[in-house]
C-alpha cells in the first residue's frame, strides 16, 4: 500500500526527550511534526528543579549559551532528619556548572523557541489520542482532530504514557514502581534568598538538599516509608518537595499533600520557607522501576524515548539528562530508518544499539537492583540510622561530665544491640551490594 | 494520619487551570461500591476523589485534577479510566 505520509517523523511529547528527538531529525534537514497536548510545553511537567547541563549543551550544542535560567545549583547537600535534628554533609563548588534551576514553563518554553528556529514544527494543543497502524506496524498518530501521518514516530509522552502502554510496548503500572512527589514552590524577594541561604547576586550559585529520615511529627510510626524530601534554591523562589513510593502510600493510606506538611513543619526545614507565599503547587508521578521495567523500546514505526520509557535514576535525581540524551538517540536511530527506507522493529533496534552505548542503559543497569535494595531497608534509611546519627551527634556535642568512652561504647552497643542485630547484617549486605553493583557495573 | 482535605483546597488556590468541559476521569460505580480500600480517596495529592456520605456514589472533581496519575496505578480494582483533559485543557504548571 502506497501510504502518503505528511511528515518524516512524529514526536509525540514536548518535553526534553520530545525536543530533543525533534531536533536531532530536524537537524538532518528532514520534516519533523513535534505534538503537544497543553497549550504551553511544559505546563504539564513537574520536577525538583534542576536541569543538567551537560545533556542540554550535547543537545543544544551552539544555541546552549543562550539558555537562560534561575540560578546554578551547585551546591549539594544530603541531610538526614530526625524530631528535632539534623546531620548535613555538603559538597559546594562555586566553579562549577552541572545544574540550572529553571521553572520547567521557563525551560520548555525556550527549549521549543530554539527547535521552531532549526525547522521543528511544533504544534501545541494537539492531543494524540490513538496510534495509527497498518498492518501492525505504526503509521502516524490520531490526534482529537484528525490524523497525522510519517514513517516513524517517536513517543515521549511522559511517565503516563498511555500511547506506550496501548500498543503494548508497557506492562502494566504497579504501585510500587512509582514515587509520588509533590512540591510547593514559595516566592520571597531575590535579596531575601540570597540572605537566608548565603548566595551570590549574580545568581552563580544555588542550593539543592536531600532530605533523608521520616521520624518526624505526624509522620512518626510509619515505619517503613521509603521517603526523600528535597529543597532547591530559584532566582526569587523556593521549592520544597517530598516523594514517597506509592505503594507505602496506599498500604499505610497516606496523602502526598500531608506528608508533605509535615516536612514544611520540621524545625531545620520550616525556617527555609518561613515568610515565604506558596505560589504552586504540583504533583508528578517518577518512575522508579529501573532497568527491569524498562519496556520494549521499539517496535515496527515506533520508538519510546524520557520518562514514558522509565529513564531515571532515583538514586542520584537525574531524569532531565536521561530524557535529552534518550530523545536524540531515538532521534537518530529514525534517521538511521529513513536513510535505509526500512522501518520495522529489526532497522529501528539500533535504538537500544545506541542506548547500550550511552551512560542511559549502562547506568539504568548497574542501578538495577539499588532502588530495591534500598527500599527493603527503608527503615533503616528513614528511621533507624537518622536517630543513630543524631545519638552519635549528641554524646560528641553535649559535654554532659560523662566520660566520653563509656558513652560511646554504650552507643556502639546499643547500634547493633538495640534491635535484632540481623537488621544491621542485612543492611551491611544491602549497602555493600549497590555498592558491588556500581563498581562493578557497566 | 488523617487527610487535611481542607488543607489540601488551600493549596489549589495556588494551581492555575484552563479547565475542560467534560470529565477525564471515569469510574465504574458499582466497582467502586464494592472496593474496600478506596484507595483514590485518600491518595488523590488533590482530593479529587470524594465519597459522597449520603449516596455512598464516588464523586469524581476532575476539575481539580493535577494530571499526576497517581489514581489510575494505585486503584485496586484498577477501575479508574484515566485519559488526557482535552487538548489544551487541564493544569497549568507555571512554576514547577
Amino acid at each position: 500500500m502506497n501510504i502518503e505520509y505528511n511528515a518524516d517523523v512524529i514526536v509525540v511529547g514536548g518535553g526534553p526527550a520530545g525536543i530533543s528527538a525533534a531536533l536531532e531529525v530536524a537537524r538532518a534537514g528532514r520534516k519533523v511534526v513535534l505534538l503537544e497536548r497543553s497549550h504551553y510545553a511544559g505546563s504539564k511537567n513537574m520536577y525538583g528543579g534542576a536541569v543538567y547541563t551537560h545533556a542540554l549543551k550535547e543537545v543544544f550544542q551552539e544555541d546552549f549559551d543562550k539558555i537562560s535560567y534561575e540560578r546554578v545549583i551547585n551546591s549539594h547537600t544530603w541531610a538526614f532528619l530526625s524530631e528535632d535534628s539534623s546531620f548535613e554533609l555538603t559538597y559546594k563548588n562555586s566553579s562549577n556548572n552541572h545544574a540550572y534551576a529553571i521553572k520547567r514553563f521557563n525551560l520548555e518554553k525556550q527549549l521549543i523557541e530554539l527547535v521552531k528556529s532549526k525547522g521543528v514544527y511544533f504544534c501545541p494543543d494537539t492531543l494524540v489520542v490513538d496510534l495509527v497502524t497498518n498492518e501492525n506496524r505504526v503509521i502516524g498518530v490520531k490526534t482529537s482532530i484528525e490524523e497525522y501521518l510519517a514513517p516513524v514516530v517517536i513517543l515521549a509522552d511522559g511517565v503516563n504514557s498511555l500511547l506506550a502502554r496501548k500498543i503494548g510496548l508497557r506492562q502494566d503500572f504497579k504501585r510500587h514502581d512509582f514515587i509520588l512527589s509533590a512540591k510547593e514552590v514559595y516566592k520571597f524577594d531575590k535579596k531575601t534568598i540570597e540572605t537566608k541561604f548565603n548566595l551570590k547576586e549574580d545568581l552563580s550559585n544555588g542550593i539543592n538538599k536531600q532530605y533523608f529520615g521520616s521520624d518526624f511529627g505526624k509522620l512518626k510510626g510509619y515505619k517503613n516509608l521509603f521517603m526523600m524530601s528535597f529543597l532547591y534554591t530559584f532566582k526569587d523562589s523556593v521549592a520544597l518537595g517530598v516523594g514517597v513510593n506509592l505503594e507505602d502510600l496506599s498500604k499505610n493510606k497516606l496523602n502526598i499533600s500531608d506528608v508533605l506538611d509535615e516536612v514544611k513543619k520540621h524545625p531545620h526545614i520550616a525556617p527555609l520557607i518561613e515568610n515565604g507565599e506558596m505560589i504552586e503547587y504540583s504533583a508528578h508521578l517518577i518512575p522508579e522501576g529501573g532497568y527491569k521495567k524498562v519496556p520494549a523500546l521499539y517496535s515496527d514505526g515506533v520508538i519510546v524515548a524520557g520518562d514514558a520509557a522509565g529513564f531515571v535514576n532515583g538514586v542520584h535525581f537525574e531524569g532531565t539528562n536521561f530524557a535529552l540524551i534518550s530523545g536524540k538517540l531515538a532521534g537518530k536511530a529514525a534517521l538511521h530508518a529513513l536513510e535505509k527506507e526500512d522501518f520495522s522493529a529489526s532497522t529501528l533496534s539500533v535504538y537500544r544499539k545506541y542506548l547500550e552505548n550511552s551512560f542511559i542503559l549502562k547506568d539504568l543497569y548497574s542501578y538495577r537492583n539499588i532502588i530495591n535494595n534500598l527500599y527493603k531497608r527503608s527503615n533503616s534509611l528513614s528511621v533507624y540510622y537518622p536517630n543513630k546519627i543524631k545519638e552519635f551527634f549528641e554524646i560528641i556535642t553535649s559535654a554532659n561530665c560523662t566520660s566520653k568512652s563509656s558513652q560511646i561504647r554504650k552507643f556502639a552497643y546499643n547500634f547493633i544491640f538495640g534491635r535484632n542485630p540481623l537488621d544491621t547484617i542485612k543492611d551491611m549486605f544491602a549497602f555493600l551490594k549497590c555498592a558491588l553493583d556500581v563498581f562493578f557495573g557497566k | 494520619m488523617e487527610k487535611n482535605s481542607k488543607e489540601i483546597q488551600k493549596k489549589l488556590t495556588t494551581v492555575k487551570y484552563n479547565c475542560a468541559d467534560s470529565s477525564h476521569l471515569s469510574v465504574n460505580q458499582e466497582i467502586c461500591a464494592k472496593c474496600k480500600e478506596k484507595t483514590c480517596t485518600f491518595i488523590c495529592p488533590a482530593d479529587v476523589y470524594i465519597q459522597d456520605e449520603n449516596t455512598g456514589q464516588l464523586v469524581v472533581q476532575y476539575e481539580n485534577c493535577l494530571e499526576c496519575g497517581a489514581c489510575k496505578i494505585a486503584c485496586p480494582k484498577k477501575n479508574i479510566e484515566w485519559r488526557y483533559p482535552s487538548a489544551g485543557c487541564g493544569v497549568v504548571f507555571k512554576n514547577s
